[in-house]
């Protein structure tokens, strides 16, 4: 155990070591992108066989070196629920940083590869650390540099407007969220007396302290997650930053924030129901909100970005669902929905990743994000076409794909719910249910948008016609990612079994043999489900085949779409993917009430005629705009004071002093 | 005998569901005052199909190729798990009815971006209207199958519809009742039918789900055209196994959910007969409706 760590702790000096490296190099952009990516994937690869190890080995392992911050310690800890969030983190920005070669060539040209490079192998680290950290003061700084370093990759094209106020939005959320954690820390420091995260448990506080201590983590780590309302900064920030970060923010870094709540709860003792309840209501409106937001979008990485915020929904509501049953003493229960949400974690980290790698491939291509410019790209790009399709399908949770595995075991927790529980635990169980069902509904129309407008029928643009297949530092981590998708799916209770016992025995205070006596049912059934689904394969295999035999000598004949006897079908003639979700946009207008310009069709021989639909997020729009600029026009008013007259300036040093003078005389 | 059972069941589905828009189709010629297509009409057109060549549209790749292929094969796999009224399923484990509703699931995904693949304008139209319509009937569906869970305390669909006895009957009709008329809507909407779509309009404009199929031709249509008949049948025991008891021997179930499925194509012929189709703007509210219903069910229940 002892060896991961230290292995570990030597892939995040290899990390920083590139970063610096990169750097250095940073007058040629080719030397810079072998230095930040070589040692990345070098790194990566390490850690991620450092933390597989201890997941494999089980135990904990624990580091403390001397550090002479104040109330600081450089305390490390290695446990179950650490591996297991190490493994994606690792996984994704390895595939990341080899995309990344590829994908950041095209920038080479005009600007310093250096710092993107620098702050990619930095993000990578400090998310190590943030993990790893067993220490308040640790985890802070750990956390604001995985925050900053975000901040540098998401403005790295800051010459555009668009950019910088992305950022500027990011910085403030998540600075705002970091005070609430600083307020949570801070809190649990002076309640037992250490920052080391070891003291932290069974605090001596009373009930109250230890809700309001779950509702700071709530909103500082939900920040980072991006629960609604909180998700404001996400749908601005990754859809800006370059796609292997795009890929690297919502497939793992949001998910520190629910490995911020998941360590929290560890500390906390056994949650009251609300808590439970809580989380459902969060998953629910992120989960349900995030996906109908998600649909009326124009631009491609940011529907994904918005359903980043839907699956951070689903991973709520099973981590409810979990909170609900140990909280209600259904146990087998607790472990379902705990189990869901980290399976859930790992899968959307895959299937998100790939699908925003897919995405970058895409605006590599056309230099465009705008679904309805592009069109026929699985023709022009196969390969990013396939194994986008295979994302898609993974992300919308249909069978045979490891999306479904994870809603499966939400739905079963839920089930066992609705026969077992009483009263509100039923309700709550039948909510899940029925959102869950929605949000695959709507996923599915979501995600039939996002691939079926831009890669399939015509190229509705000249960028689209002249789209290219992406370089193969590019494609194989796709294709890899891709065969994730299929393989965790098929290996999910063996994961289950191996891999998530020990954090799910943490999280819900028993032994670990406990966890896989609980969990044998549901694993019985989802094995039953791989083998359906391996069942699903085969026939495909079998109706292709006997296709293929009836077709063998027929006559196969390729001729234009049939579009009622009109012989002149044009691309433009094509639903585009704003017509394509507009009778789900006008139903939900509740929510997203899209706003409309419109040239009207004048004249009996109109010339020309335009229209373009605009959906604001809710919540910027309602909440924060009005709340941020009565804190603008607040300060504005403080401005008065300030004068630029020197004279003013001391007379205010004066002021402040004799005040200061009278308060300590008094 | 027993031991044969599952494989009847599946040959039976497998022989008899292209039986059943022949009979909606002659029940509709009954009430219009017409003879009417031959019964076995699908048989022939599957015939007829299998037997010819394919025309591709110029704007597909695989995937429209490949779309026939998985809407068949996951319709298939589906049916594994429908219930049988009193009959055990084939197969059948606890939550199989999230695989069976996400089975179907994949089949719809795959037949809109079959249509998106084309380019038609018309294919995208009905597209867009069934992805709006299904993402509103699976919370129905499931908030249905889940009431049905908390009656019965099992939720896997073979046991779910063996425990409906005539006394849970009686003690729980309100929530049967309503479960009837919600999985009744969804049936309807899932299958293409009056008053959500009309399988026989004769303008791509109106259709939804016929339109979404116009490119396919030959084998591929024979697929679809078979997965369609199939889902009639699997949807359909959804409602027939609730008003099935169990219990009885097992040939008796297997007639009277046979004979159950017929007559209820038959009240889908008389449906279609009577009642026009809703205006499009109308459907969503008739299928928010099912959901309500599956809501009460459920707190019913």
């Amino acid at each position: 155990m002892q060896l991961s760590l230290w292995l570990i702790l030597l892939s995040i000096l290899a990390l920083t070591i590139g970063a610096f490296l990169a750097m250095l190099l940073r007058r040629s952009p080719a030397a810079a992108t072998l230095a930040g990516s070589i040692s990345a994937l070098l790194a990566c690869t390490l850690g991620f066989t450092a933390a597989a190890r201890a997941l494999y080995l089980g135990g904990s392992a624990a580091l403390s070196l001397h550090w002479s911050v104040p109330y600081g310690a450089f305390a490390l800890q290695l446990d179950p629920l650490a591996s297991f969030f190490l493994l994606p983190i690792f996984a994704l920005s390895g595939f990341a940083a080899l995309y990344g070669a590829g994908y950041m060539r095209a920038y080479g040209r005009e600007k310093s590869l250096g710092a993107p490079w620098f702050w990619f192998n930095a993000l990578a680290a400090t998310m190590a650390l943030v993990i790893l950290s067993a220490n308040g003061v640790l985890f802070l700084m750990a956390w604001e540099a995985m925050s900053l370093s975000s901040f540098f990759l998401v403005t790295f094209e800051h010459e555009q407007a668009r950019v910088r106020h992305a950022g500027w939005v990011y910085l403030v959320a998540t600075h705002l969220g970091g005070i609430a954690l600083f307020l949570l820390f801070v809190l649990m420091g002076r309640a037992s007396g250490s920052m080391d995260f070891s003291q932290f448990h069974d605090l001596p506080l009373n009930a109250s302290a230890i809700s309001l201590l779950f509702l700071l983590a709530v909103i500082g780590f939900g920040t980072k997650a991006g629960f609604m309302p909180l998700h404001v900064w996400l749908p601005e920030a990754h859809p800006v930053a370059p796609s292997h970060v795009s890929a690297l923010m919502s497939g793992v870094m949001i998910k520190t924030g629910l490995y911020g709540i998941l360590r929290m709860l560890t500390f906390l003792g056994p949650p009251p129901e609300w808590w439970g309840w809580l989380l459902i209501g969060i998953g629910v409106s992120s989960g349900l909100l995030g996906v109908i937001f998600a649909l009326a979008q124009h631009d491609l990485k940011r529907l994904l970005a918005y359903s980043s915020v839907e699956n951070i929904g689903i991973i709520a509501m099973a981590l409810g669902i979990g909170l609900l049953g140990l909280s209600t003493g259904h146990l087998p229960i607790a472990a379902l929905g705990f189990a869901a949400a980290l399976l859930h974690i790992i899968n959307h980290a895959v299937f998100k990743g790939l699908l925003f790698l897919g995405a970058g491939s895409v605006l590599h291509a056309t230099h465009t994000l705008a679904i309805d410019q592009l069109g026929g790209l699985l023709k022009r790009m196969p390969v990013t076409g396939t194994v986008f399709l295979i994302g898609a399908i993974a992300i919308c949770g249909l069978p045979p794909f490891n999306g479904f595995a994870s809603e499966f075991l939400i739905y079963v927790a839920s089930f066992r719910g609705i026969t077992t529980m009483q009263g509100f635990g039923a309700t709550a169980s039948l909510a899940i249910i029925g959102v869950l069902a929605l949000i695959g509904g709507l996923a599915a129309v979501c995600f039939a948008k996002a691939f079926g407008i831009s890669f399939l029928g015509e190229a509705r643009t000249a960028q689209a016609q002249s789209a290219h297949e992406c370089a193969w530092p590019m494609r194989l981590p796709m294709i890899v990612l891709a065969a994730l998708c299929l393989a965790l799916g098929m290996a999910a209770p063996l994961i289950i079994t191996h891999a998530m016992a020990a954090p799910l025995a943490m999280l819900c205070r028993c032994d670990a043999q406990n966890i896989q006596a609980m969990l044998a049912p549901a694993m019985q059934s989802l094995q039953n489900v791989v083998i359906v689904g391996t069942g699903l394969l085969l026939l495909i295999g079998l109706l292709a085949g006997l296709r293929l035999m009836l077709l063998s000598r027929r006559s196969v004949e390729q001729t234009g779409t049939w579009d009622c006897g009109y012989a002149q079908p044009t691309a433009r003639m094509q639903y585009t993917g704003s017509s394509f979700v507009q009778p789900l946009v006008d139903f939900f207008c509740a929510f997203l009430r899209t706003r409309r310009q419109s040239d009207e069709v004048k004249g009996l021989f109109p010339r020309e005629a335009s229209l373009q639909t605009h959906s604001r997020d809710l919540f910027t729009e309602r909440l924060y705009d009005p709340i941020f600029s009565r804190v603008g026009n607040f300060m504005a008013r403080l401005q008065q004071l300030q004068t630029h007259s020197i004279h003013l300036c001391i007379l205010y040093i004066a002021a402040t002093l004799i005040i200061l003078l009278v308060w300590k005389l008094k | 005998m027993m031991a044969y059972l599952p494989l009847l069941q599946i040959f039976m589905a497998l022989l008899l569901a292209p039986l059943l828009p022949g009979i909606i189709n002659r029940t509709k010629a009954f009430f219009a005052g017409r003879r009417g297509q031959p019964l076995l009409q699908a048989y022939f057109d599957l015939w007829r199909l299998l037997n010819k060549g394919a025309v591709y549209s110029r704007s597909t790749t695989w995937l429209f190729r490949l779309g026939p292929i998985v809407i068949l094969a996951s319709v298939l796999m589906a049916l594994l798990f429908m219930p049988w009224g009193g009959l055990q399923s084939p197969f059948s484990f606890a939550g199989d009815l999230l695989l069976f509703a996400y089975l179907l699931g994949l089949a719809r995904v795959f037949t809109v971006l079959a249509a998106l693949e084309t380019g038609s304008a018309f294919e995208g139209m009905g597209a867009s209207r069934e992805v709006f319509f299904s993402a509103l009937c699976e919370p129905a569906l499931l908030i249905g199958l889940a009431a049905l869970a908390r009656v019965t305390g099992f939720y896997s669909l073979s046991s779910m519809y063996g425990a409906i006895t005539p006394a849970l009957w009686l003690h729980h009709a309100p929530v049967i009742l309503l479960l009837i008329v919600a999985l009744f809507i969804v049936y309807l909407s899932e299958n293409a039918r009056i008053p959500v779509d009309d399988p026989n309009t004769h303008l791509e404009l109106t259709m939804i789900h016929e339109v979404m199929v116009l490119d396919h031709s030959g084998p591929d249509f024979a697929f679809i055209l078979y997965g369609s008949a199939l889902k009639l049948w699997t949807l359909g025991g959804l409602i027939i196994g609730l008003l099935l008891p169990s219990g009885l021997s097992p040939l008796v179930s297997l007639v009277m959910f046979i004979v159950g499925i017929i007559l209820l194509s038959v009240l889908v012929g008389i449906i279609e007969s009577i009642m026009a189709r809703l205006r499009l703007v109308r459907v969503p509210q008739m299928l928010v409706s099912a959901g309500a219903l599956s809501v009460l069910a459920a707190f019913l229940a």
